[in-house]
Protein backbone atom coordinates (compact mmCIF):
# COMPACT_ATOMS: atom_id res chain seq x y z
CA UNK A 1 0.00 0.00 0.00
CA UNK A 2 1.18 3.50 -0.90
CA UNK A 3 1.31 5.26 2.60
CA UNK A 4 1.62 9.18 3.19
CA UNK A 5 4.67 10.42 5.67
CA UNK A 6 1.81 10.07 8.55
CA UNK A 7 0.41 6.65 7.91
CA UNK A 8 4.59 5.52 8.17
CA UNK A 9 5.05 7.05 11.26
CA UNK A 10 1.95 5.60 13.03
CA UNK A 11 3.51 2.39 11.52
CA UNK A 12 6.88 3.43 13.07
CA UNK A 13 5.62 3.25 16.11
CA UNK A 14 6.28 7.30 16.28
CA UNK A 15 2.24 7.97 17.24
CA UNK A 16 2.51 5.32 20.29
CA UNK A 17 1.86 1.21 20.60
CA UNK A 18 -1.37 1.20 19.81
CA UNK A 19 -1.72 3.12 17.13
CA UNK A 20 0.86 1.23 15.52
CA UNK A 21 -0.62 -1.96 16.23
CA UNK A 22 -3.46 -0.50 14.72
CA UNK A 23 -2.25 0.61 11.07
CA UNK A 24 -0.14 -2.79 10.80
CA UNK A 25 -4.02 -4.59 11.16
CA UNK A 26 -4.67 -2.61 8.49
CA UNK A 27 -2.08 -2.46 6.55
CA UNK A 28 -2.41 -6.28 6.63
CA UNK A 29 -6.33 -6.47 5.38
CA UNK A 30 -5.79 -3.66 2.86
CA UNK A 31 -3.18 -5.94 1.06
CA UNK A 32 -5.47 -8.80 1.55
CA UNK A 33 -7.89 -6.54 -0.70
CA UNK A 34 -5.87 -5.01 -2.99
CA UNK A 35 -6.07 -1.29 -1.27
CA UNK A 36 -3.55 1.19 -3.27
CA UNK A 37 -4.10 3.67 0.02
CA UNK A 38 -5.99 4.82 3.36
CA UNK A 39 -9.11 6.66 3.06
CA UNK A 40 -9.34 9.24 5.78
CA UNK A 41 -12.61 8.92 7.85
CA UNK A 42 -14.44 11.03 9.89
CA UNK A 43 -16.26 8.75 12.29
CA UNK A 44 -15.85 5.01 13.50
CA UNK A 45 -18.74 2.73 15.24
CA UNK A 46 -17.56 -0.52 16.77
CA UNK A 47 -19.57 -3.46 17.09
CA UNK A 48 -17.92 -5.01 20.25
CA UNK A 49 -20.42 -7.23 22.21
CA UNK A 50 -18.37 -9.37 24.99
CA UNK A 51 -20.07 -12.56 23.48
CA UNK A 52 -18.11 -12.37 20.46
CA UNK A 53 -15.23 -10.42 22.25
CA UNK A 54 -14.95 -13.37 24.98
CA UNK A 55 -12.44 -12.69 28.04
CA UNK A 56 -9.51 -12.89 25.75
CA UNK A 57 -11.05 -9.98 23.64
CA UNK A 58 -11.54 -7.99 26.87
CA UNK A 59 -8.26 -8.48 27.73
CA UNK A 60 -7.04 -7.37 24.67
CA UNK A 61 -8.43 -3.85 24.89
CA UNK A 62 -7.70 -3.31 28.33
CA UNK A 63 -4.20 -4.32 27.19
CA UNK A 64 -3.92 -1.42 24.56
CA UNK A 65 -4.81 1.64 27.63
CA UNK A 66 -2.49 -0.44 29.82
CA UNK A 67 0.23 -0.43 27.42
CA UNK A 68 0.20 2.81 26.03
CA UNK A 69 -1.89 5.18 28.95
CA UNK A 70 -1.91 7.91 25.75
CA UNK A 71 -3.58 5.74 23.22
CA UNK A 72 -6.75 7.65 22.27
CA UNK A 73 -8.99 7.64 19.12
CA UNK A 74 -8.40 10.38 16.86
CA UNK A 75 -12.07 10.68 15.08
CA UNK A 76 -15.07 10.56 16.87
CA UNK A 77 -15.45 6.54 17.60
CA UNK A 78 -19.12 5.56 18.99
CA UNK A 79 -20.23 1.82 20.26
CA UNK A 80 -22.77 -0.20 18.72
CA UNK A 81 -25.34 -1.97 21.43
CA UNK A 82 -23.45 -3.65 24.81
CA UNK A 83 -24.66 -6.75 26.42
CA UNK A 84 -26.59 -5.95 28.65
CA UNK A 85 -29.25 -3.31 29.85
CA UNK A 86 -27.11 -2.65 33.28
CA UNK A 87 -30.91 -1.20 34.94
CA UNK A 88 -32.43 -4.56 33.55
CA UNK A 89 -30.26 -7.43 34.29
CA UNK A 90 -32.81 -9.12 36.99
CA UNK A 91 -35.57 -9.21 33.86
CA UNK A 92 -32.98 -10.91 31.66
CA UNK A 93 -31.51 -12.93 34.71
CA UNK A 94 -28.28 -12.68 32.81
CA UNK A 95 -25.29 -14.62 34.48
CA UNK A 96 -23.19 -12.64 36.95
CA UNK A 97 -19.82 -13.45 34.71
CA UNK A 98 -21.33 -11.96 31.94
CA UNK A 99 -22.36 -9.07 33.22
CA UNK A 100 -19.21 -8.15 35.11
CA UNK A 101 -16.84 -8.81 31.71
CA UNK A 102 -19.86 -6.05 30.35
CA UNK A 103 -18.37 -3.85 32.88
CA UNK A 104 -15.05 -4.18 32.03
CA UNK A 105 -15.47 -4.05 27.99
CA UNK A 106 -17.40 -0.70 29.06
CA UNK A 107 -14.11 0.59 30.86
CA UNK A 108 -11.47 -0.50 28.60
CA UNK A 109 -13.11 1.07 25.72
CA UNK A 110 -14.09 4.06 27.66
CA UNK A 111 -10.30 4.76 28.55
CA UNK A 112 -9.66 4.64 24.55
CA UNK A 113 -11.82 7.30 24.48
CA UNK A 114 -14.75 6.05 22.68
CA UNK A 115 -18.21 7.39 23.08
CA UNK A 116 -20.15 4.73 24.43
CA UNK A 117 -23.68 5.36 22.32
CA UNK A 118 -24.55 1.74 22.68
CA UNK A 119 -27.18 2.11 19.52
CA UNK A 120 -26.87 0.27 16.02
CA UNK A 121 -29.41 3.21 15.46
CA UNK A 122 -26.85 6.17 15.21
CA UNK A 123 -27.71 7.22 11.74
CA UNK A 124 -31.60 8.15 13.28
CA UNK A 125 -29.69 9.31 16.71
CA UNK A 126 -26.33 10.42 16.85
CA UNK A 127 -25.59 11.97 12.99
CA UNK A 128 -26.10 10.32 9.57
CA UNK A 129 -23.54 10.89 7.41
CA UNK A 130 -23.49 12.54 4.16
CA UNK A 131 -23.33 11.34 1.00
CA UNK A 132 -20.03 10.68 -0.32
CA UNK A 133 -18.79 10.53 3.35
CA UNK A 134 -15.85 8.24 3.99
CA UNK A 135 -16.70 5.95 7.34
CA UNK A 136 -15.59 3.27 9.44
CA UNK A 137 -18.82 1.31 10.39
CA UNK A 138 -19.38 -1.90 12.22
CA UNK A 139 -22.83 -3.49 12.71
CA UNK A 140 -23.99 -4.46 9.31
CA UNK A 141 -27.77 -2.63 9.71
CA UNK A 142 -25.49 0.66 10.30
CA UNK A 143 -23.48 0.06 7.04
CA UNK A 144 -26.06 -0.90 4.83
CA UNK A 145 -28.25 1.52 6.07
CA UNK A 146 -25.69 4.29 5.57
CA UNK A 147 -24.00 3.48 2.67
CA UNK A 148 -27.67 3.25 0.79
CA UNK A 149 -30.02 5.10 2.21
CA UNK A 150 -27.38 8.22 3.12
CA UNK A 151 -25.07 7.87 0.20
CA UNK A 152 -21.79 7.05 2.49
CA UNK A 153 -19.04 5.07 2.24
CA UNK A 154 -18.05 1.95 4.53
CA UNK A 155 -17.33 -1.86 4.14
CA UNK A 156 -18.48 -4.04 7.19
CA UNK A 157 -15.69 -2.69 9.58
CA UNK A 158 -15.53 -5.87 12.14
CA UNK A 159 -14.67 -4.28 16.09
CA UNK A 160 -10.98 -5.00 15.07
CA UNK A 161 -10.92 -2.72 12.41
CA UNK A 162 -13.21 -0.16 13.41
CA UNK A 163 -10.94 0.65 16.32
CA UNK A 164 -8.03 0.50 14.59
CA UNK A 165 -9.71 2.94 12.48
CA UNK A 166 -10.91 4.82 15.13
CA UNK A 167 -7.25 4.68 16.25
CA UNK A 168 -5.55 6.04 13.32
CA UNK A 169 -8.61 8.21 11.67
CA UNK A 170 -8.61 6.32 8.44
CA UNK A 171 -9.26 2.50 6.38
CA UNK A 172 -7.86 1.08 3.49
CA UNK A 173 -9.35 1.85 0.21
CA UNK A 174 -11.22 -1.06 -0.95
CA UNK A 175 -14.78 -1.82 -1.33
CA UNK A 176 -17.51 0.41 -1.13
CA UNK A 177 -14.79 3.16 -1.02
CA UNK A 178 -14.67 2.99 -4.98
CA UNK A 179 -16.85 3.92 -7.24
CA UNK A 180 -16.43 1.10 -9.65
CA UNK A 181 -17.84 -1.10 -6.60
CA UNK A 182 -20.70 0.74 -5.92
CA UNK A 183 -22.38 0.19 -9.29
CA UNK A 184 -25.50 -2.42 -9.58
CA UNK A 185 -24.58 -5.76 -10.24
CA UNK A 186 -28.01 -7.11 -9.55
CA UNK A 187 -31.02 -6.11 -10.94
CA UNK A 188 -34.37 -7.02 -9.16
CA UNK A 189 -38.21 -5.47 -9.73
CA UNK A 190 -40.66 -5.34 -7.10
CA UNK A 191 -44.04 -6.48 -8.33
CA UNK A 192 -45.53 -5.63 -4.96
CA UNK A 193 -44.87 -2.75 -2.45
CA UNK A 194 -44.30 -3.32 1.69
CA UNK A 195 -46.98 -2.57 3.90
CA UNK A 196 -45.77 -3.31 7.24
CA UNK A 197 -42.35 -3.07 8.66
CA UNK A 198 -41.91 -6.92 8.95
CA UNK A 199 -43.10 -6.69 5.33
CA UNK A 200 -40.21 -4.80 4.16
CA UNK A 201 -38.31 -6.71 6.23
CA UNK A 202 -39.18 -9.68 4.75
CA UNK A 203 -38.70 -7.82 1.15
CA UNK A 204 -35.33 -7.50 2.28
CA UNK A 205 -34.21 -10.99 3.08
CA UNK A 206 -35.36 -12.43 0.08
CA UNK A 207 -33.26 -9.57 -1.81
CA UNK A 208 -30.34 -10.74 0.29
CA UNK A 209 -30.78 -14.29 -0.61
CA UNK A 210 -30.76 -13.20 -3.94
CA UNK A 211 -27.91 -11.23 -4.35
CA UNK A 212 -26.11 -13.49 -1.67
CA UNK A 213 -22.92 -12.47 -1.24
CA UNK A 214 -20.77 -9.27 0.28
CA UNK A 215 -19.49 -7.63 -3.49
CA UNK A 216 -22.81 -8.07 -4.75
CA UNK A 217 -24.93 -4.33 -4.94
CA UNK A 218 -28.64 -4.83 -5.78
CA UNK A 219 -30.58 -2.21 -7.68
CA UNK A 220 -34.71 -2.74 -6.83
CA UNK A 221 -36.85 -0.91 -9.17
CA UNK A 222 -40.99 -1.09 -8.85
CA UNK A 223 -41.65 0.08 -5.77
CA UNK A 224 -44.63 2.20 -5.58
CA UNK A 225 -43.48 4.60 -2.66
CA UNK A 226 -40.55 5.66 -1.17
CA UNK A 227 -39.80 3.64 2.32
CA UNK A 228 -39.45 5.99 5.52
CA UNK A 229 -36.59 5.86 8.03
CA UNK A 230 -37.86 2.94 9.84
CA UNK A 231 -38.99 0.71 6.65
CA UNK A 232 -35.36 1.13 5.35
CA UNK A 233 -33.77 0.21 8.31
CA UNK A 234 -35.77 -3.06 8.60
CA UNK A 235 -35.45 -3.69 5.03
CA UNK A 236 -31.44 -2.90 5.08
CA UNK A 237 -31.17 -5.15 8.24
CA UNK A 238 -32.68 -8.42 6.83
CA UNK A 239 -30.91 -7.70 3.55
CA UNK A 240 -27.42 -7.47 5.57
CA UNK A 241 -28.78 -10.63 7.90
CA UNK A 242 -29.96 -13.01 4.79
CA UNK A 243 -26.97 -11.92 2.01
CA UNK A 244 -24.07 -9.99 3.77
CA UNK A 245 -25.20 -7.26 1.81
CA UNK A 246 -23.63 -4.04 2.47
CA UNK A 247 -24.93 -1.54 -0.59
CA UNK A 248 -28.47 -1.39 -2.29
CA UNK A 249 -30.11 1.08 -4.52
CA UNK A 250 -33.68 2.04 -4.71
CA UNK A 251 -34.48 3.63 -8.27
CA UNK A 252 -35.60 7.29 -7.96
CA UNK A 253 -35.33 6.21 -3.83
CA UNK A 254 -31.88 6.32 -2.94
CA UNK A 255 -29.56 8.99 -3.28
CA UNK A 256 -27.41 7.65 -6.14
CA UNK A 257 -29.88 6.12 -8.49
CA UNK A 258 -31.86 8.93 -8.81
CA UNK A 259 -32.24 6.51 -12.50
CA UNK A 260 -31.23 2.84 -13.58
CA UNK A 261 -28.75 4.10 -15.75
CA UNK A 262 -26.79 6.05 -12.81
CA UNK A 263 -26.04 2.58 -11.34
CA UNK A 264 -25.40 0.97 -14.60
CA UNK A 265 -28.70 -0.95 -13.61
CA UNK A 266 -30.54 -0.70 -17.43
CA UNK A 267 -27.42 -2.93 -18.45
CA UNK A 268 -28.66 -6.15 -16.61
CA UNK A 269 -31.35 -8.33 -16.84
CA UNK A 270 -34.35 -8.41 -14.44
CA UNK A 271 -32.97 -11.08 -12.24
CA UNK A 272 -36.16 -11.92 -10.38
CA UNK A 273 -39.54 -10.20 -10.27
CA UNK A 274 -41.11 -10.62 -6.52
CA UNK A 275 -44.28 -10.95 -6.18
CA UNK A 276 -46.20 -10.64 -2.71
CA UNK A 277 -46.41 -14.57 -2.49
CA UNK A 278 -42.70 -14.69 -2.20
CA UNK A 279 -42.70 -12.15 0.59
CA UNK A 280 -45.81 -14.35 2.50
CA UNK A 281 -43.26 -17.69 1.69
CA UNK A 282 -40.32 -16.06 3.26
CA UNK A 283 -42.86 -14.91 6.44
CA UNK A 284 -44.20 -18.85 6.70
CA UNK A 285 -41.20 -20.08 6.76
CA UNK A 286 -41.44 -18.37 10.79
CA UNK A 287 -45.10 -19.32 11.31
CA UNK A 288 -44.79 -22.34 12.78
CA UNK A 289 -46.20 -22.38 15.94
CA UNK A 290 -48.84 -20.46 17.70
CA UNK A 291 -48.05 -20.15 21.40
CA UNK A 292 -45.59 -18.28 22.39
CA UNK A 293 -42.96 -17.54 25.50
CA UNK A 294 -41.44 -13.88 24.56
CA UNK A 295 -42.41 -11.02 22.63
CA UNK A 296 -38.90 -9.14 21.47
CA UNK A 297 -38.91 -6.06 19.34
CA UNK A 298 -35.14 -5.52 18.54
CA UNK A 299 -32.52 -5.70 15.87
CA UNK A 300 -32.71 -2.80 14.82
CA UNK A 301 -32.82 -0.94 18.12
CA UNK A 302 -36.44 1.13 18.72
CA UNK A 303 -36.95 4.40 16.90
CA UNK A 304 -39.43 7.30 18.66
CA UNK A 305 -41.81 6.44 16.45
CA UNK A 306 -41.67 2.70 16.79
CA UNK A 307 -41.93 3.33 20.73
CA UNK A 308 -45.04 5.13 19.92
CA UNK A 309 -46.67 3.45 17.79
CA UNK A 310 -46.18 0.06 20.41
CA UNK A 311 -47.34 2.46 23.18
CA UNK A 312 -50.10 2.76 21.46
CA UNK A 313 -50.90 -1.00 20.99
CA UNK A 314 -50.27 -1.37 24.68
CA UNK A 315 -53.11 0.36 25.45
CA UNK A 316 -55.66 -1.46 27.57
CA UNK A 317 -53.76 -4.33 27.71
CA UNK A 318 -52.50 -6.94 30.40
CA UNK A 319 -49.29 -9.08 29.21
CA UNK A 320 -49.24 -12.46 30.13
CA UNK A 321 -46.17 -13.29 28.57
CA UNK A 322 -42.59 -11.15 28.65
CA UNK A 323 -42.39 -8.01 26.32
CA UNK A 324 -38.99 -6.62 25.83
CA UNK A 325 -38.86 -3.48 23.84
CA UNK A 326 -35.25 -2.36 23.11
CA UNK A 327 -33.90 0.94 22.35
CA UNK A 328 -30.97 3.26 22.45
CA UNK A 329 -29.96 5.18 25.10
CA UNK A 330 -30.37 8.66 22.87
CA UNK A 331 -34.19 7.54 22.41
CA UNK A 332 -35.12 6.59 25.90
CA UNK A 333 -35.16 9.39 28.04
CA UNK A 334 -37.60 10.58 25.10
CA UNK A 335 -39.58 7.66 25.04
CA UNK A 336 -39.64 8.35 29.28
CA UNK A 337 -40.65 12.40 29.33
CA UNK A 338 -43.36 11.57 26.60
CA UNK A 339 -44.82 8.86 28.76
CA UNK A 340 -43.99 6.72 25.63
CA UNK A 341 -42.44 3.85 28.37
CA UNK A 342 -44.94 4.19 31.71
CA UNK A 343 -47.51 3.00 28.76
CA UNK A 344 -45.57 -0.13 27.64
CA UNK A 345 -44.83 -1.31 31.13
CA UNK A 346 -48.11 -0.07 32.65
CA UNK A 347 -49.30 -3.29 30.31
CA UNK A 348 -46.83 -5.59 31.66
CA UNK A 349 -43.81 -5.04 28.92
CA UNK A 350 -40.38 -3.78 29.75
CA UNK A 351 -38.48 -1.47 27.75
CA UNK A 352 -34.74 -1.33 27.68
CA UNK A 353 -32.14 0.54 26.33
CA UNK A 354 -28.20 0.69 25.14
CA UNK A 355 -28.63 -3.55 24.69
CA UNK A 356 -29.90 -5.90 21.75
CA UNK A 357 -30.91 -8.94 22.16
CA UNK A 358 -29.69 -11.54 20.09
CA UNK A 359 -26.13 -9.39 21.40
CA UNK A 360 -26.91 -10.42 24.95
CA UNK A 361 -25.91 -13.74 25.98
CA UNK A 362 -29.25 -14.87 23.80
CA UNK A 363 -28.42 -18.51 24.89
CA UNK A 364 -27.96 -18.42 28.50
CA UNK A 365 -30.97 -15.75 29.14
CA UNK A 366 -33.33 -18.50 27.18
CA UNK A 367 -32.00 -21.19 29.53
CA UNK A 368 -32.56 -18.66 32.75
CA UNK A 369 -35.93 -18.16 31.69
CA UNK A 370 -37.74 -20.95 29.75
CA UNK A 371 -38.00 -19.25 26.48
CA UNK A 372 -38.42 -21.02 23.25
CA UNK A 373 -40.80 -19.50 20.92
CA UNK A 374 -40.11 -16.27 20.16
CA UNK A 375 -42.05 -13.63 18.31
CA UNK A 376 -40.79 -10.62 16.86
CA UNK A 377 -41.57 -8.15 13.79
CA UNK A 378 -37.59 -8.17 13.03
CA UNK A 379 -36.54 -10.24 9.81
CA UNK A 380 -33.56 -9.79 10.84
CA UNK A 381 -33.77 -11.39 14.62
CA UNK A 382 -35.97 -14.67 13.74
CA UNK A 383 -32.89 -15.40 10.97
CA UNK A 384 -30.40 -14.81 13.75
CA UNK A 385 -31.83 -16.40 16.51
CA UNK A 386 -32.85 -19.73 15.06
CA UNK A 387 -28.98 -20.23 15.42
CA UNK A 388 -29.15 -19.77 19.70
CA UNK A 389 -31.93 -22.53 19.97
CA UNK A 390 -35.26 -20.44 19.72
CA UNK A 391 -37.80 -20.87 17.50
CA UNK A 392 -38.61 -17.79 15.74
CA UNK A 393 -42.03 -16.65 15.15
CA UNK A 394 -42.05 -13.65 12.55
CA UNK A 395 -45.57 -11.17 12.33
CA UNK A 396 -46.62 -7.67 12.90
CA UNK A 397 -45.85 -5.56 15.47
CA UNK A 398 -49.37 -5.38 16.14
CA UNK A 399 -49.93 -9.44 16.27
CA UNK A 400 -47.13 -9.91 18.58
CA UNK A 401 -48.09 -7.53 20.65
CA UNK A 402 -51.58 -9.27 21.18
CA UNK A 403 -49.49 -12.58 21.44
CA UNK A 404 -47.90 -10.94 24.72
CA UNK A 405 -51.65 -10.43 26.02
CA UNK A 406 -53.38 -13.62 25.09
CA UNK A 407 -49.66 -16.04 25.14
CA UNK A 408 -50.29 -16.91 21.53
CA UNK A 409 -50.50 -15.52 18.01
CA UNK A 410 -53.68 -14.50 16.35
CA UNK B 1 -0.54 -33.12 -7.49
CA UNK B 2 -2.97 -30.43 -7.94
CA UNK B 3 -2.21 -26.86 -7.03
CA UNK B 4 -4.66 -24.06 -7.31
CA UNK B 5 -3.69 -20.34 -7.38
CA UNK B 6 -5.32 -17.97 -4.92
CA UNK B 7 -6.20 -14.29 -5.48
CA UNK B 8 -6.07 -13.38 -2.39
CA UNK B 9 -3.51 -14.40 1.01
CA UNK B 10 -2.40 -13.48 4.44
CA UNK B 11 -1.20 -15.76 7.05
CA UNK B 12 1.74 -18.47 7.88
CA UNK B 13 2.11 -21.48 5.40
CA UNK B 14 0.43 -25.03 6.95
CA UNK B 15 -0.68 -28.22 6.17
CA UNK B 16 -3.40 -30.26 7.48
CA UNK B 17 -6.46 -32.05 6.54
CA UNK B 18 -9.31 -30.52 4.63
CA UNK B 19 -12.78 -30.10 5.35
CA UNK B 20 -14.54 -29.52 2.44
CA UNK B 21 -18.32 -28.35 1.90
CA UNK B 22 -20.34 -25.98 -0.75
CA UNK B 23 -21.83 -24.23 2.19
CA UNK B 24 -21.36 -20.84 4.04
CA UNK B 25 -19.54 -19.94 6.81
CA UNK B 26 -20.24 -18.17 10.10
CA UNK B 27 -18.54 -18.11 13.42
CA UNK B 28 -21.45 -16.83 15.25
CA UNK B 29 -24.04 -19.19 13.54
CA UNK B 30 -22.56 -22.00 12.37
CA UNK B 31 -20.90 -23.24 15.37
CA UNK B 32 -20.23 -24.50 18.83
CA UNK B 33 -16.94 -22.62 19.70
CA UNK B 34 -16.89 -24.02 23.36
CA UNK B 35 -16.73 -27.61 21.24
CA UNK B 36 -14.93 -27.13 18.25
CA UNK B 37 -17.74 -28.68 16.05
CA UNK B 38 -20.42 -27.10 13.46
CA UNK B 39 -23.56 -27.36 15.32
CA UNK B 40 -25.99 -25.61 12.83
CA UNK B 41 -28.09 -28.35 11.92
CA UNK B 42 -28.44 -27.45 8.15
CA UNK B 43 -24.84 -27.08 7.61
CA UNK B 44 -23.60 -29.42 5.22
CA UNK B 45 -20.49 -30.13 8.09
CA UNK B 46 -22.85 -30.47 11.09
CA UNK B 47 -20.85 -32.41 13.54
CA UNK B 48 -17.67 -32.15 12.42
CA UNK B 49 -14.56 -30.92 14.61
CA UNK B 50 -13.27 -28.05 12.49
CA UNK B 51 -10.08 -27.72 15.48
CA UNK B 52 -6.88 -27.91 13.67
CA UNK B 53 -8.66 -28.72 10.21
CA UNK B 54 -8.86 -26.60 6.75
CA UNK B 55 -11.97 -25.17 6.11
CA UNK B 56 -12.59 -24.73 2.18
CA UNK B 57 -15.89 -23.35 1.97
CA UNK B 58 -17.62 -20.81 -1.00
CA UNK B 59 -18.55 -18.11 1.37
CA UNK B 60 -18.61 -16.30 4.19
CA UNK B 61 -22.43 -15.56 5.84
CA UNK B 62 -23.50 -13.58 8.52
CA UNK B 63 -22.66 -10.40 10.76
CA UNK B 64 -19.47 -8.88 12.02
CA UNK B 65 -18.85 -11.22 15.28
CA UNK B 66 -16.40 -13.37 13.27
CA UNK B 67 -14.17 -10.15 13.50
CA UNK B 68 -13.67 -11.30 16.93
CA UNK B 69 -14.00 -14.68 17.12
CA UNK B 70 -11.71 -15.86 15.34
CA UNK B 71 -8.99 -14.75 17.97
CA UNK B 72 -10.86 -15.50 21.16
CA UNK B 73 -11.39 -18.88 19.65
CA UNK B 74 -7.49 -19.23 18.65
CA UNK B 75 -6.82 -18.22 22.49
CA UNK B 76 -8.38 -21.39 23.43
CA UNK B 77 -6.60 -23.44 20.89
CA UNK B 78 -10.30 -24.62 19.39
CA UNK B 79 -9.42 -22.96 16.00
CA UNK B 80 -8.97 -23.88 12.55
CA UNK B 81 -5.84 -23.93 11.01
CA UNK B 82 -6.75 -22.46 7.91
CA UNK B 83 -9.46 -20.60 5.92
CA UNK B 84 -10.29 -21.03 2.06
CA UNK B 85 -13.06 -19.53 0.37
CA UNK B 86 -14.24 -18.87 -3.45
CA UNK B 87 -15.46 -15.64 -1.86
CA UNK B 88 -13.86 -13.82 1.29
CA UNK B 89 -15.85 -10.57 2.79
CA UNK B 90 -14.07 -7.87 5.12
CA UNK B 91 -15.25 -9.73 8.47
CA UNK B 92 -13.33 -13.10 7.96
CA UNK B 93 -10.11 -10.81 6.04
CA UNK B 94 -10.46 -8.36 9.40
CA UNK B 95 -10.57 -11.85 11.89
CA UNK B 96 -7.99 -13.51 10.06
CA UNK B 97 -5.85 -10.69 10.30
CA UNK B 98 -6.14 -10.26 13.87
CA UNK B 99 -6.19 -13.67 14.66
CA UNK B 100 -3.51 -14.50 13.23
CA UNK B 101 -5.38 -17.22 10.92
CA UNK B 102 -4.15 -18.14 7.38
CA UNK B 103 -6.65 -17.13 4.71
CA UNK B 104 -6.82 -17.60 0.99
CA UNK B 105 -9.81 -17.21 -1.40
CA UNK B 106 -10.32 -16.22 -4.89
CA UNK B 107 -9.33 -19.06 -7.31
CA UNK B 108 -10.58 -20.11 -11.02
CA UNK B 109 -13.72 -22.28 -10.54
CA UNK B 110 -14.97 -24.01 -7.29
CA UNK B 111 -12.47 -24.12 -5.31
CA UNK B 112 -14.70 -26.60 -2.83
CA UNK B 113 -15.76 -29.16 -6.12
CA UNK B 114 -11.31 -29.29 -6.74
CA UNK B 115 -10.43 -30.08 -3.01
CA UNK B 116 -11.31 -33.64 -2.45
CA UNK B 117 -13.07 -34.06 1.65
CA UNK B 118 -10.74 -35.26 4.11
CA UNK B 119 -7.18 -34.65 1.61
CA UNK B 120 -3.78 -33.46 2.98
CA UNK B 121 -3.94 -29.95 1.38
CA UNK B 122 -0.56 -27.61 2.25
CA UNK B 123 -1.23 -23.50 1.53
CA UNK B 124 2.02 -21.18 1.29
CA UNK B 125 0.28 -17.43 1.56
CA UNK B 126 3.49 -15.91 0.57
CA UNK B 127 3.37 -17.32 -2.78
CA UNK B 128 -0.89 -18.08 -2.70
CA UNK B 129 -0.75 -21.95 -3.23
CA UNK B 130 -3.15 -24.34 -2.09
CA UNK B 131 -1.49 -27.54 -2.92
CA UNK B 132 -3.71 -31.22 -2.46
CA UNK B 133 -0.50 -33.17 -1.39
CA UNK B 134 -2.38 -36.84 -0.55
Amino acid sequence: MRLSDLERAMLAGDHGAAVKSAIEHQVRVGEFFGAADFVPVTQAHIMADTESLGEAGVAWVESLAKNDPGARVRVPTIMDPRGTDFAKTAVLKQPGWAVDLERRAVGAFSRLGILMTDTCINYQTIQAPARGESVAFGDTGVVIYSNSACGARSNFEGGPSALAAGLTGRTPRYGFHLDEARRASVRIRADWTPVTLNDWGALGAVVGRLAGNYWAVPVVEGLARAPGSDELKHFGAAMASFGSIALFHLVGITPEAARLEDVGGEKLSVLKVIKEQDIRALQSDYAGEKEIDVVVFSAPQLSLYELRMLAGLCEGRRFVKPLLAITSPQVKPDADRFGLTERIERAGGHVLSGMCFYQSYAREIAEANGWKRLATNSTKLVNILGGYGYVPLLATMERCVEAAEKGRLP
Amino acid sequence: MKQFLARQAMGRKVRGQALVARDGFSARYDLDRIAGTFSRPTHKLAGESYRDRILVLDTVKGGVASAWMLREMASRGVVPLALVFNSANPIIAQGAAFGDITLVAGFDGDITSQVPHGATVEIDPAARTLRVVE
